[in-house]
């Protein structure tokens, strides 16, 4: 039966934003074809459309991206922080201005929901340059030293879930602190990056100080191994952010990781139940649970179990699943059919090691790369799913009766990213905090970003903070 | 079924005391989050008639008389003499001692099927000796309300007199009795912005509920903050949880300050998306409003013709 109120489509136009035939690499303020001339396709997820083709940077283009950041450095880094305060300022805003074009892009390019690049990506990219670029007249009174010098040239790689919002916390840092950067995009989210050399162009940041090189992974082994760059910055998978240390060590790169995490989001008994139940939906389904710091594993106190998985349950039926240029979308596409197999084959084997297994009743569109949001129930420590990084729509539930049983199940887990308390007695928030090994504990919300606060893990989740003070460290020579 | 909850005032207020607390920031977070949903076209026009069948078209003025009553149920009766088409409100809300002229104003305009609403115990401080607010309860109901719009005893809530207030509710609810045998419908108001927290407002929710409303609403509208989409979302939850635990299914009223098409479509998502199919009706969920009606009807006349009219192509009460 279908509901009396129904929302009628409201979709955000596409029209708003123009896609190129083709795009170059952009080096040294200009843009250019690969030096072998390959390409690839970019693909929209929730339709497989192609949107473009994009130029695939080999070894010498990166010779030529890396060579143009290294004559850009001496004069970048040469003027005063209040000078380059000013184009992270005309970044911010040209960012500010042109986010309705922005967010339509990302959301084609990436499959992720129209409500959240407006309301969420957007925003913090915005906001991620307004801060850094007050800080960068002020990095003497960072507390590392009277003046701080920047590293040089960094080599930064980043992934494809938030696209545009992990370019902001890589590339703002790194120019306020007055080093210049040669970035690689996700192979399959390429589009957001390259508009942003457009708004580099516009707002006339000096050619060489942002380069741009779209490839997949062969691009960005070839530029952490470069040996002309002084810093290496990587957002992604664990497995390939070991591959990313072992190619630095020995070499004089300074080198940081923000990497994968399974967050325990802990739920006592005396929680706030309708705030909990949003943020357990905001922790595992925003972005289609792609987010390193989502909360992916509930640990949730036996005595409200019950109570709590009805509420959720019911919550999850008024999930709205389809068309992520839909202003009334909650859950958009899977990123690509790789990804989309990740995710079956982790949620196979959840099923297989007897966790039951739980959706509401959703339509998913036939073409494109979807994935229905899950819940799994009876999860216990040992399996594949309480334990790896599905990166998708999928919560494994788990149960603990004491807090210190919650915070050593929260613990026992190769990651430490990211962790959530939920109740209302701040002194049990306090005392948990204290104990969980996780970069971010959010306290009553989860999922909540600030460019003032670092982020960053513990363990195999990486090493490094990004945002806030101790964030300047990474792109200082201290 | 919940008999044990209000067996003694220390059973109340443990029961009280024991709901899930309410997270301010989260709870403002969602009701935000709800108000960007984007109504177009076809859901716009079926939430704009929804929205004029769920008013409860108010005037609550020292100035009241008759002719500004009889004029309110005439527009209430038919909203757009331009188009007969657009729904009659669900009732006109008065001071009791405009009840009589307000349903023989509605009767004679064809609106045998809105209902009188009646603001009574004191309105709206309601301070004042509970025999009084009987009688002016007991009076409204004999001018011919069908339903109560009762103000609950801030003072006594805040002090953590909770058995007191239950009692008052249900001793009102009683003097909503008619001599037909049926009873006027029981709204409770709680005047949400003197209770101050959501806290406050979910237990006033239980004590309503148990006490015997029919409805809750937010507030009389006579305060700074009256109904808020927060406010009303933690009434909405609560109702909810009631019937999924045995209770009665219970209205919910939020009045003062929704004044816009926008305002009353943002509610009316926040219905859907927390309670359903089940409380959207005009017997599950009204707005107490004045001014709502106009911008309601200038909506509805650009959704039909395609252009904006203005203030002058829809009365004036």
């Amino acid at each position: 039966m279908s509901p009396i109120f129904e929302y009628a489509p409201a979709p955000e136009s596409r029209a708003v934003v123009d896609i190129a035939p083709s795009y170059g690499l952009f080096v040294d303020g200009e843009f250019r074809e690969a030096a072998d001339g390959r390409v690839f396709k970019t693909v929209s997820p929730s339709t497989e459309e192609v949107l473009a083709e994009v130029a695939h940077a080999g070894a010498e283009d990166v010779d030529a991206a890396v060579a143009a950041a290294r004559r850009a450095f001496g004069p970048w880094s040469a003027l005063p922080g209040s000078e380059r305060a000013k184009y992270l300022f005309r970044i911010a805003r040209i960012i500010q201005e042109r986010s309705r074009e922005l967010a339509v892009l990302e959301t084609l390019d990436n499959g992720k929901p129209i409500r959240e690049t407006r309301d969420v990506d957007l925003p913090l990219v915005a906001a991620h340059f307004f801060y850094h670029a007050g800080w960068a007249d002020k990095l003497s009174h960072a507390g590392f030293g009277p003046d701080p010098r920047p590293l040089g040239v960094a080599g930064q790689v980043i992934p494809w879930n938030f696209p545009l919002l992990m370019l902001a916390w890589k590339i703002a840092p790194a120019l306020a602190c007055g080093n210049t950067v040669v970035l690689k995009p996700a192979e399959t989210t390429p589009l957001s990056a390259l508009f942003f050399a457009d708004v580099c162009r516009q707002a006339g940041l000096p050619k060489g100080v942002v380069n741009i090189l779209t490839g997949d992974g062969s691009t960005g082994a070839a530029l952490v191994a470069h040996d002309g760059i002084d810093k290496v910055a990587f957002t992604g998978s664990t497995a390939v952010g070991k591959r990313i240390a072992r190619t630095v060590a020995g070499t004089a790169k300074r080198l940081t990781l923000e990497l994968g995490g399974k967050g325990a989001n802990i739920v006592f008994d005396d929680a706030p139940i309708d705030q909990a139940v949003e943020g357990i939906v905001n922790g595992i389904y925003f972005n289609q649970g792609q987010v390193c710091c989502a909360g992916s594993r509930l640990l949730v106190q036996e005595s409200v179990h019950d109570e709590l998985m009805e509420a959720l349950k019911r919550r999850l039926a008024t999930l709205r699943v389809g068309d992520p240029l839909d202003k009334n979308t909650d859950i958009g596409a899977i990123n690509s059919a790789e990804q989309l197999a990740r995710i079956t084959e982790l949620v196979d084997s959840g099923e297989a090691e007897g966790a039951v297994r739980w959706s509401p009743a959703c339509e998913l569109p036939e073409r494109g790369w979807w994935f229905a949001p899950t819940i799994f129930t009876n999860v216990t420590q040992a399996h594949r799913i309480a334990r790896e990084e599905i990166f998708g729509p999928v919560l494994s539930v788990l149960t603990f009766r004491t807090p210190d049983e919650a915070v050593a199940k929260a613990n026992n887990s190769q990651y430490g990213l990211s962790a959530g308390v939920w109740t209302e007695k701040g002194s049990r928030i306090l005392a948990v905090a204290d104990k969980l090994r996780a970069g971010v504990v959010w306290a009553n919300t989860f999922n909540k970003f600030d460019p003032t606060s670092p982020f960053g893990g513990y363990k195999e989740s990486g090493f490094g903070r990004e945002g806030g003070r101790h964030g300047l460290e990474a792109y200082l020579d201290v | 079924m919940f008999a044990d909850a209000t067996a003694s005032d220390t059973a109340l207020r443990r029961f009280l005391h024991g709901l899930p607390g309410v997270d301010a920031v989260g709870l403002e977070a969602r009701a935000a989050t709800l108000g960007t949903r984007s109504i177009k076209t076809t859901a716009k026009a079926f939430a704009i008639d929804l929205a004029i069948s769920m008013i409860d078209l108010t005037t609550l003025e020292g100035a009241d008389t008759p002719g500004k009553v009889r004029a309110l149920c005439a527009k209430g009766v038919v909203p757009d003499p331009t188009d007969r088409t657009a729904p009659k409100v669900a009732a006109i809300c008065v001071y009791p001692d405009m009840v009589a002229t307000a349903r023989q104003a509605l009767d004679a305009a064809g609106g045998r099927d809105v209902h009188v609403a009646s603001v009574a115990t004191a309105f709206p401080a309601g301070r004042a000796a509970l025999s009084v607010k009987l009688a002016d309860t007991r009076d409204a109901v004999a001018a011919g309300a069908d339903e109560i719009d009762m103000v609950i005893d801030r003072g006594a809530f805040l002090s953590g007199r909770y058995m007191q207030v239950f009692e008052e509710i249900r001793a009102v609810k009683e003097a909503c009795a008619r001599e037909d045998g049926e009873d006027a419908h029981l709204k409770v108001i709680f005047e949400n912005g003197e209770l101050a927290t959501y806290d406050n407002v979910r237990r006033a929710s239980w004590l309503a509920m148990l006490a015997g409303a029919d409805f809750i609403k937010t507030s009389t509208g006579k305060v700074a903050v009256n109904a808020t989409p927060a406010n009303t979302l933690v009434m909405l939850e609560a109702v909810r949880d009631f019937r999924a635990a045995g209770g009665r299914q219970v209205g919910v009223k939020p009045a003062g300050g929704i004044r816009t098409a926008k305002d009353a479509i943002k509610y009316l998502v926040l219905v859907n998306e927390t309670l359903g199919d089940d409380w959207l009706h005009p017997d599950w969920f009204r707005f107490g409003a004045s001014s709502l009606l106009g911008d309601l009807l200038m909506q509805r006349q650009k959704l039909t013709t395609g252009r904006y009219s203005g203030p002058d192509y829809v009365t004036v009460d």
